[in-house]
């Protein structure tokens, strides 16, 4: 094992930062903590740290309680978003400051610095002061500055998250290989659900101080736990719907849709929520056919993207390039849907807030 | 120094109007009257009765003593002055205690306070018949009209120069260098010598400097607390005037002299300070 969390609180003021929270990380694993601003998740990150101190609750580092220790003993490498490289000095003496101050024999210090230097990509660089390198570059200093010690994990707050977009990508992606092939345990913090996919062997979701769910990026992605899950982790069409008899009809239409979970549902209302990929489009007759007037089409190179009218409400779905041709879809087309998997929520789960969300992420108009 | 040479291509760019140049011969004028040519003045009488007649006033004995004098009061008080500067300016920006606002507040009240009374309030306290200054004098120990009183004069004068510069830099210090190396095992003091300070060196030496300028000045509280006494108590511009007492203005020029080139390599230093303090800022 080798980070364990135990039921951590945190109170700024009347502000329940985090709300107990547990997890374990196995050693060598990359672990994302995904969620919104605000949601808690640096504070997570800090308090293993040790520069922030929990309220309740106990972090364990290779089953060592250290709960009591000091940031200084915990040998933990930190990753800050920017960066906070030691500006008056140069990038030689920010990788090898942490093995300065512990007093490490000069030439084994030398070494070291040399090893990292070559790791990171940055040979040329070493007499370099931090306002001459790129973000990216400065990123990577402090990545090595942060293993010089050879801390036993690895924390990183955003890493990624004040560069911009295409240096994000390749960094993350480098991130990844480079941890391929260190293997040392790390958490790193992220609101992008894109970043923490494409890198992470686990993702924790964040939310309101709370964990909301842990999984690999598949089982979080395709059995969302809650509809801030489901909303927040991919791209995702909500739809307003009430179920009773056993039925879930969509808002201000008389279509129901297929194979509800009977059993676990309440009458009322309640949100659908259907991800792009699993709106199909019709052919032939079907028992829960929903039809609809195409209403916008967008080309996204790959592929497209489709806007469909449902009673009163937009349904966006996505359609490959050769699917697209043979159905021969054209704005203003009247076609019929059928949704191949959905989740259903009910409508009182703080269904302003993950409308609000999905607005801003650019999901829904 | 990229946006020197905008700002300096945009004026040029701008086509200038009569009054346009009206305002700039104007301000000019009024600098050069009122800055430059005082300088005139004071070095054509200085170097009226040659090289050698203005050397000798400088290096009379009683001029080179309270010249001595001037530079190492001056120098006591910087290298006091640096520590508790700092020390407050850490204090106001990182810690919230009551009653803080006012404690801000009073720091600009030396500057604000005319010189000549901050001397007699001094002597009040440290004189021989002040509170402090009659338990020190029980055990024989001068404050007042000796060195030590100049001091303390010179403490409070320039008192809010390095708190001043410092703040606004500490204020702006980020405190994720602080904590990264902590992370990397750096205990507080380790953490301040080797990574507060250095960001702070700039700000701290051009406090130094100008409390440094304003000491080798200083006039009126000095006047009242040292006593003037020659080759004891008497600093180069109290040294001045009693030349100008006594009628001998040769003496006074000459000593002006000095006190004039050192200002002006402050000056120097304070600009030189001042691009490595940008540099500093900007090495974000």
């Amino acid at each position: 094992m080798g980070i364990r969390v135990c039921g951590i609180s945190k109170r700024f003021g009347d502000f329940l930062a985090v709300d107990d929270v547990s997890f374990e990380v196995k050693t060598g694993e990359l672990i994302a903590l995904l969620g919104p601003s605000g949601s808690g998740k640096s504070t997570i990150l800090r308090i293993i740290a040790g520069l922030e101190v929990p309220d309740k609750g106990e972090i364990y580092l290779r089953k060592t309680q250290v709960t009591s220790l000091t940031t200084q003993k915990r040998r933990v490498g930190f990753v800050f978003q920017h960066y906070a490289l030691f500006k008056h000095m140069t990038v030689e003496k920010n990788i090898a400051f942490g093995l300065e101050v512990r007093k490490a024999d000069g030439s084994f210090i030398r070494k070291k610095v040399a090893e990292l230097i070559d790791l990171v990509k940055l040979q040329g660089y070493e007499k370099h002061y931090p306002d001459q390198l790129s973000g990216g570059q400065r990123q990577r200093v402090a990545l090595a500055r942060a293993l010089a010690t050879e801390p036993a994990v690895l924390l990183l707050d955003e890493p990624f998250g004040a560069l911009d977009a295409k240096v994000r990508g390749n960094l993350a992606q480098w991130l990844r290989e480079f941890h391929n092939q260190l293997q040392i345990t790390s958490i790193f913090v992220t609101h992008d659900q894109e970043e923490a996919i494409e890198i992470a062997d686990k993702i924790v979701v964040i939310n309101r101080g709370r964990v909301e769910q842990m999984g690999n990026a598949r089982e979080v992605y395709e059995n969302p736990d809650s509809k801030f899950v489901a909303s927040f982790i991919g791209r995702v069409n909500v739809l307003d719907a009430v179920a009773g008899d056993g039925r879930v009809v969509i808002k201000n239409t008389p279509y129901a849709v297929g194979n509800p979970d009977a059993a676990a549902m309440k009458d009322g209302d309640v949100v659908l929520l259907i991800r792009p990929e699993d709106v199909g489009i019709l052919s032939g007759p079907h028992p829960y056919a929903i039809p609809v007037e195409v209403r916008r089409i967008h080309y996204r190179g790959s592929h497209y993207e489709v806007d469909c009218l449902v009673g009163s409400a937009f349904l966006r779905l996505i359609q490959s390039k050769n699917g697209f041709d043979s159905l021969e879809l054209s704005e203003g087309k009247k076609i019929s849907l059928v949704f191949n998997s959905y989740r259903v929520f009910e409508a009182q789960e703080g269904h302003a807030e993950v409308r609000a969300k999905l607005k801003e992420l650019g999901y829904i108009e | 120094m990229k946006s020197a040479v905008n700002s300096k291509s945009r004026r040029k760019s701008r086509s200038s109007t009569p009054g346009d140049l009206v305002l700039r011969s104007l301000s000019f004028f009024y600098v050069f009257l009122l800055i430059v040519l005082p300088l005139i003045a004071i070095s054509s009488r200085a170097f009226s009765g040659g090289l050698e007649g203005l050397w000798r006033n400088i290096v009379s004995p009683q001029a080179l003593y309270s010249l001595k004098l001037t530079f190492i009061v001056a120098l006591v008080m910087v290298v006091v002055n640096v520590v508790t500067g700092t020390a407050t300016a850490w204090v106001l920006v990182r810690y919230d205690f009551p009653l803080k606002n006012l404690m801000n507040a009073l720091i600009d009240l030396p500057f604000a306070i005319p010189t000549v009374v901050t001397g007699i309030m001094l002597v009040a306290l440290y004189g021989p018949n002040g509170l402090i200054g009659g338990l020190f004098g029980r055990h024989g120990i001068e404050i007042m009209y000796a060195k030590p009183g100049i001091v303390l004069a010179l403490l409070y004068v320039s008192f809010p120069f390095v708190v001043r510069t410092v703040q606004p830099v500490m204020i702006e210090l980020d405190k994720d260098m602080e904590e990264a190396a902590s992370t990397l095992g750096a205990r507080p003091l380790v953490i301040f010598r080797r990574v507060v300070l250095p960001s702070l060196t700039p700000a701290i030496l051009t406090g130094a400097a100008l409390s440094f300028s304003r000491a080798i000045g200083e006039f009126g509280s000095i006047a009242i607390v040292s006593g003037n006494i020659p080759y004891k108590t008497q600093v180069a511009s109290v040294y001045i005037y009693g030349e100008l007492e006594s009628y001998n203005p040769q003496g006074a020029l000459g000593m002006s002299m000095v006190l004039l080139i050192c200002s002006f390599l402050i000056l120097i230093l304070l600009n030189r300070l001042q691009v490595w303090n940008r540099r500093h800022e900007h090495a974000d």
